[in-house]
């Protein structure tokens, strides 16, 4: 059954769904229960499941998550929502020390069915401390899984298998994609949770993105096709595990590939994905793998500014441009 | 209290009430963007706390700290320029609502990330102490903000080595949409203070004669025997938490115990923004500014006609801040990367 979604809504009936079908599915987090949350994703819950099913919290980032973290060890499937992920650094510890480690340092007699959802990315004008990405903080985490849905179908099926899944998952969500629409299919199968997805097929090069940014690069892929650039765009969906078959398949296809990060550029995802992409394709690779990544600097709160620090859509079509170099010239 | 200061009170207390009302203004007109948490109801707490602060005491406060910035002296154009990002505001347009900073007054920063504001407070307190100076530092934070880990490991090093640090405790009894009773195992917020053997109190913030007073009193036992003081003020928010937020969790008839129609009538337009029509109102006590108004004109501190004057001057004050921020130039990228590295003295790093 397919139906028009938000992102939100999407993620909110993947909650529902795990709830009623599974009593050891409970949610925590700041204003998570009668606020319904800060993004609504947990709207209608608390009155469906009752308060110690939909926990409201105090503001105990660490201690909170590391309760998911105990309670994931003896059978429970917690769902942590940190309302932010700037304030997923006061819990590191119990993601990192914790959650990523107990399975392993245990010898594996320990399960770790947590699910930490956290959304962030760079909003509107919220300022240095409010908008971070640092996906790459939790890729460097063996242990830990890092889903980063970009639309409502992929948000309902990833947070669903993070639910399902033993392993603990950070589900990283973007604050600008909350209110995106699109179709849900409840019924379908979904592909492997790490898997990524082709969002468009081209032969000229590969355009890389994930959560927000593979939104943008569809819209960059769009606009080089008018000067008759077909780019390819893939949908990473997953950074930890990344599937690099189908990256590499892509690249060996084209080339020439793009990686496009909302993080700074420093160290960021599309380091590794740069230097894995050369490890496996070097051969195939007609120009350097390139990246499009925000600027090594904290957001500054000026709209104007801020807007200059991350990467637009016109970043991207120069950036491709500039990769195809006189190919560009022969295409047009 | 003599009346200069208690006309210094009104003034900081009237001139918060309206500057953040038109911030309001001038965040659904769009000059203002990203979180606004406004401070409406809660100004008793600033004017008093950081009135009775000398100059070379210093002040760390969260996201809600614009009126505590107003209260320091920092010019209102200074404060509404940085609302609107633009580079002549506190922080160059970098920081925004949530991160003020004024080091000449020793306005030591807003902060947005709850219960940031201890650490920073105890460590500038560790170095006054360690060059024993007679300066404390004032440290804000919200009800929501003592389940922190940080509230409790940083109240145990206050007292442990005997810091000069006043923590300042704004209880308007919710952390977002969730009251204090459901986010603390024990409301009484001051109690908590026990545990580590630091001097605490309990005062109602509504009235900004007792919050001067207790101030006071703290930082003179701060400076006389050493060591933290805690005060806990009970105060309420007219508002939501932030304009994103319309506060629709709180039962209509507490947010009506808290508010009245003062004689600015700003407490009208503050209910028509969200909550019961100003009609429904008139019965209730009346709040900090109407309270500190009535109390001063019984005692002969205040005529009538000059909580007109007043309230004229306070706009004219905010309006000229509005004009001067529209006025001000935007900052650059230039700017942005020289804030980032202006502690990089002139080490040339290498560029590619
Ligand atoms: C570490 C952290 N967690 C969560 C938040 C989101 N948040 C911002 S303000 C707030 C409530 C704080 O309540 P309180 O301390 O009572 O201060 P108030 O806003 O009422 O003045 C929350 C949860 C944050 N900014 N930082
Ligand atoms: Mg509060």
């Amino acid at each position: 059954m397919t139906q028009e979604l938000l992102y939100w809504q999407a993620l909110n009936r993947a909650l529902d769904v795990e709830m009623a079908a599974d009593e050891s599915v409970f949610v925590l987090g700041e204003d998570v229960g009668l606020y319904g949350g800060s993004y609504r994703v947990t709207e209608g819950l608390y009155a469906k499941y009752g308060e110690a099913r939909v926990r409201d919290t105090p503001i105990s980032e660490n201690s909170f998550t590391g309760l998911g973290v105990g309670a994931a060890m003896v059978g429970m499937r917690p769902v942590v929502e940190i309302m932010t992920i700037n304030f997923a650094m006061l819990a590191l510890d119990s993601i990192v020390n914790g959650a990523a480690k107990i399975p392993f340092m245990s010898g594996g007699q320990f399960p770790m069915p947590l699910v930490i959802r956290v959304p962030g990315g760079v909003a509107r004008q919220l300022a240095a401390q409010h908008a971070q990405r640092l996906e790459s903080m939790f890729m460097n985490v063996p242990g830990l899984r890092v889903a980063v849905p970009s639309t409502p179908q992929d948000a309902y099926w990833q947070l669903r298998q993070a639910i399902a899944s033993d392993e603990p998952v950070v589900l990283l969500e973007h604050e600008v994609l909350y209110f995106t629409k699109g179709p849900v299919d409840t019924m379908a199968e979904p592909p492997p949770m790490h898997q990524a997805a082709i969002r468009r097929a081209g032969k000229d090069l590969t355009l890389i993105g994930y959560s927000r940014t593979a939104l943008q690069a569809q819209e960059a892929a769009a606009e080089l096709a008018r000067d008759g650039i077909e780019a390819e765009v893939i949908d990473l969906r997953s950074l930890n595990p990344i599937d690099w078959k189908t990256l590499s398949d892509s690249v060996n296809r084209t080339h020439r590939a793009l990686v496009i990060e909302e993080d700074c550029r420093h160290a960021g995802a599309g380091a590794e994905i740069a230097a894995s992409l050369a490890e496996r394709c070097f051969f195939s690779l007609d120009a350097p793998v390139q990246r499009v990544a925000a600027l090594d600097i904290p957001t500054p709160y000026n709209g104007a500014l801020e807007a200059a620090s991350i990467p637009r859509v016109a970043d991207i079509t120069a950036a491709a441009r500039a990769l195809l170099g006189p190919r560009e010239k022969a295409a047009a | 209290m003599e009346r200069e200061k208690m006309h210094r009170l009104l003034r900081d207390m009237m001139l918060s009430r309206v500057f953040e009302e038109r911030a309001a203004e001038e965040y659904q007109k769009g000059n203002i963007v990203g979180f606004l948490h406004l401070y409406p109801g809660e100004e008793a707490v600033a004017a008093g706390v950081i009135n009775a602060a000398g100059p070379s005491d210093y002040i760390v406060s969260t996201y809600r700290e614009h009126a505590h910035a107003l209260v320091r002296g920092v010019p209102p154009r200074a404060v509404m320029a940085e609302l609107f990002g633009r580079a002549t505001g506190m922080s160059g347009g970098m920081g925004g609502s949530m991160h003020m900073f004024d080091r000449e007054r020793r306005f030591m920063g807003g902060y947005g990330i709850v219960g940031e504001t201890y650490p920073i407070a105890i460590g500038i307190g560790y170095a006054i102490a360690l060059r024993a100076l007679p300066e404390s530092v004032i440290c804000f934070f919200g009800d929501g903000a003592v389940n922190q880990g940080t509230f409790h490991e940083s109240l145990n090093m206050a007292a442990l080595w005997r810091l000069p640090v006043l923590f300042v405790c704004e209880n308007n009894h919710y952390a977002i949409g969730t009251d204090i009773h459901r986010h603390s195992a024990v409301p009484e917020v001051y109690k908590r203070a026990a545990a580590y053997n630091i001097p605490a109190e309990k005062i109602d913030g509504m009235d900004v004669l007792k919050v001067y007073d207790a101030t006071r009193h703290a930082l003179d036992r701060i400076r006389r025997a050493g060591g933290p003081q805690f005060l806990e003020f009970e105060t309420y928010r007219y508002r939501g938490h932030s304009m994103a937020d319309p506060g629709a969790y709180r039962p209509p008839v507490e947010v009506k115990a808290y508010q009245v129609i003062d004689p600015l009538t700003i407490g009208a337009r503050e209910i028509e923004f969200r909550y019961p029509t100003p009609a429904e109102l008139a019965a209730v006590g009346p709040d900090n500014i109407a309270r500190l108004t009535e109390h001063m004109i019984s005692v002969g501190h205040l005529e009538e006609e000059e909580v007109a004057q007043i309230r004229k001057e306070v706009e004219a004050a905010v309006e000229d801040a509005v004009q001067f921020s529209l006025a001000s130039p935007q900052p650059t990228m230039a700017d942005a990367w020289q804030h980032l590295n202006s502690n990089r003295r002139h080490e040339q790093l290498l560029q590619a």
